[in-house]
This record gives C-alpha cells, structure tokens and sequence, in this order.
C-alpha cells in the first residue's frame, strides 16, 4: 500500500511542481509508514531527479501526449501498485487528469490541498475554498485516496533516497485517446506563470501596452513571470493568458509585486495566497495596501525604474 | 443542437465568506448569488452556438429550491428550458453522478460545465462527468467550432494555447476566453417576462454516496499591516525582500 506519485514533464523535462508532488508524497509515505513510488510519462533519462525529492521506485514509461491517455496509464499502474493515496499536482494537466482518474479508479479525490493531513485515521486534508477567502478540512470515505496539491503550495524539499528505476512499455487502446492534439502555441523562453516563485504584475496604472517594458525588465532582472489585472487583458494590452484573478489564472508564487492594480476583490482572490506580496500604488487609498505585506505609494513611471536600478545593482 | 449547460449557483464575487459559529457549513447569510463566472461563459457560448445551428438549450442545476432563480436567470438570458436535480451538493462526485443520470436519458450534443465554481473550487464535476458518460473531455476552454459530428477546440495551457480535434458529443470545461466578456448577456426586461412562463423541471435526485465529508471550515489569519517604504528609498524594499521576508 505504497504512496503513488504522477510527475509531469515537458519536453522530457520535469516540472518543479513534479518534485514538489513527489516531496509532499514522501512526506505522507512517512506518515504513512510506506514507501513512495513515483510514476512519470515522457521522461529523458531524467528519472534520477526524482530520487532526490523522495521517491523510492521510479516507474518510467513513454506514450504520446494527451490527457485522456495519460490518465488511463495511471489506472493501468494504480492496479499494479495497489496503492493507499495518489498524489499529482493541480497543474493545468494535472487538473485535467484528476477528474478521469477519480472516476476510472474509483477514487475518493480532494483537490486544492495545500498541506500534509493533519489526521491519517480518520485521513483529513485541508483544501482552498472560495477562492483563498477559506480553508476546508474534508475527511476521505473511500479506501483509495486521491489527493492534488496547488502548485507552489507545499514547497519543494530535498529527501534524497536510493531509487529502483523500472522502464515499462504501455499499450494503450487508441479509443483512450478521446482528442487529437493539433498544435501547441507556446511562448518560448518565458517563465510560465504556473511554475513562477515570482510575479510581476500590471495594471491600468501603467496608461498604456507600449509602457510595459519597464515590467518586463523588472521580470527579466528577478527571472520572474510577468502577470497582468482583468481589465488590462479585457482591453488587450495584453495576452488573456497573463491575467491573475477569480476568472483567469489562480497562482501561489513565493512574491507577487502589484505595479497599479487597485486590488479589487476578485484580483485578490486569484493572488492572495502568494506567500510575500508587494503593492506599488499611486493612490494611497487603494484596496491593495490592505492585503500587501510592503507597499511603496508613488508613480509606477517614477517607482520602476528605480527599483529595476537598484535591483541590477544588488544582484551584481 | 442539443446542448446541456450546468450551471452552479455561487456567492457573489464581492460576498465576504463566513460560516455558522460550529463552522461546519457556510453563512448564506445577507449573500447574494449569482451565476458562477465561468459557467456563464458557457451559457453564452451555448445561446450563440444555438443561433448558428438553431436547436436548444437546456440548463441545469443541482440544488434545493433556492436555486431556482440563477436557473430562472438563464432562461432570461436565453436558455430555453430547465432542469434542477432536487439535491443539496455534498462532493463533486455525487454531482457529476446525478447530472450523468441525465444525460443518459437525452442526447445533447454537448455538455458545458464551467471549469471550476468559485465556492468550492474544486474543478472535477466537468471531468467526472466526462468520464462516467465515456465522452472526451476538454478543460479550460476557449474555443469550440463545432462541424458535424466533431469539434475544434482550442484550451488554455501553461504559458500557451493547445489546438484539438475531438468527436461529439463531449464534455467542456469552458472559462472566461469561450466568449468575449462583452458578449455576456444581461437580461432585459422581456428576457425576464418570457423566463417565467418557459420550463423548469424539477427531477429527484439518484440516491448516491458521497466520497468525501466537509468537517470544518476556517478562514485564513488575518495579514499584519502593510510596511510602507517611501518612494525615494527603493532600495530599502530590497532589503526587506531579502533580509526579512527572505523571498530574493
């Protein structure tokens, strides 16, 4: 009754969130007094990574990218391994798996998790609800265990252990693979925000898309990704995929600086459970100097470059 | 077209969140409710796609009778008839189980659930939906051309776009991007006038069990005050980041 771990690549890759599903697996395999055995799809001749974090058997398999399949290859080695709990994180994928898992499995499944159990007879978790504005602590019924954790949200630990790798091939029926993947548009060489520890994000204060660059410098010189408020992308000074809140992207980056967003409440829902949060704010009434940690009340136009000064300054 | 919208009933974006004084449930206290963003994305989607393809529109919803405006609200914007399963959501999967009971007993062409509600955030009810109908399934989702029997779809992924192709019938995640926020729809007075007098079915719900149990709900602690840095002193907010908070 091993802990089962799903670790997502790219490009042969992992993810860090991979590392951090496979920390907070081990840690319950701990818990649990158990071993922890991690699964990945894709993986070129990386599997190694994954003894570091904690895994103590390493299942490696290959098979074409698509959801729908990949949740099926869960199935396929949760009946092999038999184990008490999966573990995967809510990645974009991840939360596309998760809900075909749970089904195919016949899993009890917790999503939004954001720490170990606090109790394991009876299993209680804790999850996110109403976007960040509460924590829900749900007991588990079934004797199969799904648990999905938000990325960035437990963090990544070291707990090196000597792994058996094992290399499987898989077949997998083509009617698993319900959809055909046409294209994929990637912007290359960013940091995604799903995987960012920092953001840097704008909004109206910034008047106008041909005033971002002292953003993306600022993003550039902390290797951060940039973000951007609703109305911003509404208006398209940019791309919908850089917009954080309740209706676009949700994120728990370790900083998240705030360069004229006035902090309305369904910005906030999407950012708050960033661990450090600055706001930089013309206005000194605006609502996002009640959730920031540091604010500095000034013109961005004035404030950034500054900043991005003294930045390049201390990073040297 | 035979499309099935479900549709969550959610607390206001701007309501402030509190639960009873044993915090095993939440205060609906003063709240109002509305129709859950990315489902509404959805239902606007569902009303173009029904004046390009004629057909209809069926909206759901799983919950008692204080439900029933958000549905009645539908109709208003455009849905053509109702449905509410008469059962209080305890998990996902009790939902998903219910809804799938449905569908079964029509044949909708397609399926759009929004890709998570914005109370419990859980974001399984579209996939467990899909899987237990045996239909693909595409989440966070920005677009949807149907042609005949199959679709181009067009998903959000990390840092890009992913273009598919699936057959129909099938099962959507949508979120905001499936229609231009400006293209939502606000009912107008007539909208409302004809809502009353269009169909709202009442089904009784499947007796199933659920997989999880909410035992306690709490809120976050509350943040200590913000520490301002003046303006002309920038590089004092560096020293923060680094010495105290420790996060560059």
């Amino acid at each position: 009754m091993s802990v089962l771990v799903f670790t997502e690549t790219w490009n042969g890759k992992f993810k860090k969130s991979s590392y951090e599903a496979v920390a907070y697996a081990s840690e319950l395999a701990q818990l649990l007094n158990t071993s922890t055995t991690a699964l990945v799809i894709g993986c070129d001749n990386c599997e190694d990574n994954l003894a570091k974090y904690g895994a103590n058997k390493i299942i490696s398999t290959n098979a074409k990218y698509n959801n729908h399949a990949f949740a099926s290859i869960i199935e396929k080695i949760t009946k092999e391994e038999d184990p008490s709990c999966i573990v995967l994180s809510q990645t974009v994928n991840g939360k596309s798996i998760l809900p075909l898992l749970a089904i195919k499995t016949n899993a009890s499944v917790i999503s939004n998790v954001v720490e170990l159990p606090s109790s394991t007879s009876p299993f209680i978790v804790k999850k996110k609800v109403f976007s960040n504005k509460a924590f829900e602590n749900l007991q588990f019924n079934g004797d199969l265990k799904l648990i999905a954790i938000i990325p960035n949200s437990v963090g990544v630990r070291e707990n090196p252990q000597s792994a058996k790798i094992q290399k499987i091939d898989i077949s997998i029926d083509d009617k698993d693979y319900k959809t055909q993947s046409l294209n994929i548009d990637k912007a290359a060489g960013k940091v995604s925000l799903a995987d960012a520890e920092i953001v840097v994000s704008a909004g109206r204060g910034l008047k106008g898309p041909e005033n971002w660059k002292m953003i993306e410098d600022l993003a550039d010189i902390l290797g951060a990704a940039t973000a951007c408020s609703k109305p911003v992308s509404d208006v398209g000074w940019r791309p919908h995929s850089e917009h954080v809140g309740q209706t676009g992207i949700a994120i728990s980056s370790d900083l998240y600086i705030a360069i004229g967003i006035s902090g309305a409440i369904q910005h906030l829902a999407g950012v708050s459970s960033s661990k450090v949060m600055v706001a930089i704010n013309i206005d000194a009434e605006a609502p996002f100097f009640k959730a920031a940690d540091y604010g500095i009340i000034g013109d961005a136009f004035d404030v950034i470059p500054k900043l991005n000064q003294a930045l390049k300054k201390f990073k040297n | 077209m035979k499309i099935l919208v479900c549709l969550s009933h959610v607390p206001d974006t701007t309501s402030k969140i509190n639960f009873t004084p044993d915090s095993k449930e939440f205060d609906s206290t003063g709240v109002q409710f509305v129709i859950n963003p990315n489902d509404e994305f959805g239902l606007t989607k569902a009303i173009f796609l029904k004046e390009k393809f004629s057909g209809n529109v069926t909206v759901l919803n799983v919950g008692d009778s204080s439900t029933e405006p958000t549905l009645r609200k539908a109709l208003a914007i455009g849905a053509d008839d109702a449905i509410r399963i008469n059962h209080i959501p305890k998990d996902s999967y009790s939902v998903a189980y219910q809804i799938a009971e449905v569908v079964k007993q029509n044949n909708y062409n397609v399926i759009i659930c929004g890709r998570e509600s914005i109370d419990y955030n859980s974001g399984l009810v579209p996939g467990m939906l899909a899987e237990l109908l045996n239909l693909p399934f595409i989440n966070g989702c920005i677009g949807f051309e149907p042609e005949g029997n199959n679709a181009t779809l067009i998903r959000e992924i990390d840092g890009g776009k992913e273009t598919l192709n699936s057959s129909m019938p099938l099962v959507i995640g949508g979120q905001k991007g499936l229609v231009d926020e400006n293209d939502l729809k606000i009912p107008n007075m007539r909208g409302i006038m004809t809502a009353r007098s269009k169909p709202l079915n009442v089904l009784e719900a499947i007796d199933v069990n659920s997989k999880t149990t909410s035992i306690s709900f709490n809120k976050p602690k509350t943040k200590a005050a913000c520490k301002f840095v003046d303006a002309d002193k920038v590089q004092e907010l560096i020293v923060l980041l680094h010495n105290e908070a420790k996060v560059i």
